[in-house]
């Protein structure tokens, strides 16, 4: 089965966002048909109550891909590494 | 935790995320070492701000996404190179816990005139607050603790470095 074969996604959560999922890194395994970033986070929502409040505002989440900044449209691929924060407030 | 490195064939710069403080003096004479073309230097350097009115603040605490810190850095660094004639640049940010008054972040652009030196230097504190992955938390004396909100005034402070814009 080439489902098999599919490296799972880490998702990395930073600053609030860590702290309504509960965890600052996991490996997730979702079904193929979840190709991209919107479509990760609809899952990941519809998934569990931790998620559903990570992503409550999602006006209020951005995203990188593979460490660039990325959108709701951005593809996914096994094995990305897939980060949701805050809006940054360094500086 | 320390990230150093140059950007290959681009201008000489200095980019650090650092846990701990910097020495303005230092970096300057880094920078301008066996420099003699460099006309101006432009320099920020944020520091931790206790809040006036509200609950004291006891320390600001810089988290940052390690993997992509000094890469964003670097693109908003080779972004001011293309922009304006730079001799060279140092980006030092500092992450984990500081206390008011403690130094941030310190911003140097070299440039053979003012003009380009200072206009760079805004250029990259502004896109840094945008577009590094940073983010702050304050702790109060209280015990409290907040995650500090995003500005709409520094995504104006950048904008207005857009395409087509003269700043």
């Amino acid at each position: 089965m080439a489902d098999d074969e599919r490296a799972p996604l880490t998702v990395l959560w930073f600053a609030w966002l860590r702290e309504r999922a509960g965890t600052a890194e996991e490996q997730i395994s979702p079904p193929p048909e979840i190709a991209t970033v919107g479509a990760l986070v609809d899952w990941l929502s519809a998934g569990s109550p931790r998620h559903a409040a990570a992503f409550q505002n999602r006006r209020a989440v951005r995203c990188a891909v593979n460490q660039d900044f990325a959108d709701p449209a951005t593809p996914l691929h096994p094995g990305d590494e897939v980060a949701f924060f805050p809006p940054v407030t360094g500086g | 935790m320390k990230i150093a490195g140059t950007i290959p064939g681009a201008i000489p710069t200095k980019i650090s995320v650092q846990a701990a403080d910097f020495d303005v003096g230092a970096e300057f004479a880094a920078l301008t070492a066996e420099h003699t073309d460099i006309g101006g230097i432009g320099c920020f350097v944020g520091t931790v701000r206790a809040n006036p009115t509200g609950p004291r603040l006891e320390a600001l605490t810089l988290e940052h996404y390690p993997a992509m810190t000094e890469r964003a850095i670097a693109a908003i660094a080779e972004q001011a190179a293309q922009r304006w004639p730079l001799l060279g640049c140092t980006v030092i940010h500092r992450v984990g816990r500081m206390v008011p008054g403690e130094n941030i972040v310190l911003v140097l652009a070299a440039s053979a005139h003012r003009q380009p030196a200072l206009d760079a230097t805004a250029f990259l504190i502004d896109w840094l607050k945008t577009k590094a992955p940073f983010w702050k938390q304050e702790s109060f004396v209280d015990g409290s603790a907040t995650w500090v909100d995003a500005r709409e005034t520094d995504d104006a402070a950048a904008a207005r470095w857009a395409p087509g814009r003269t700043g």
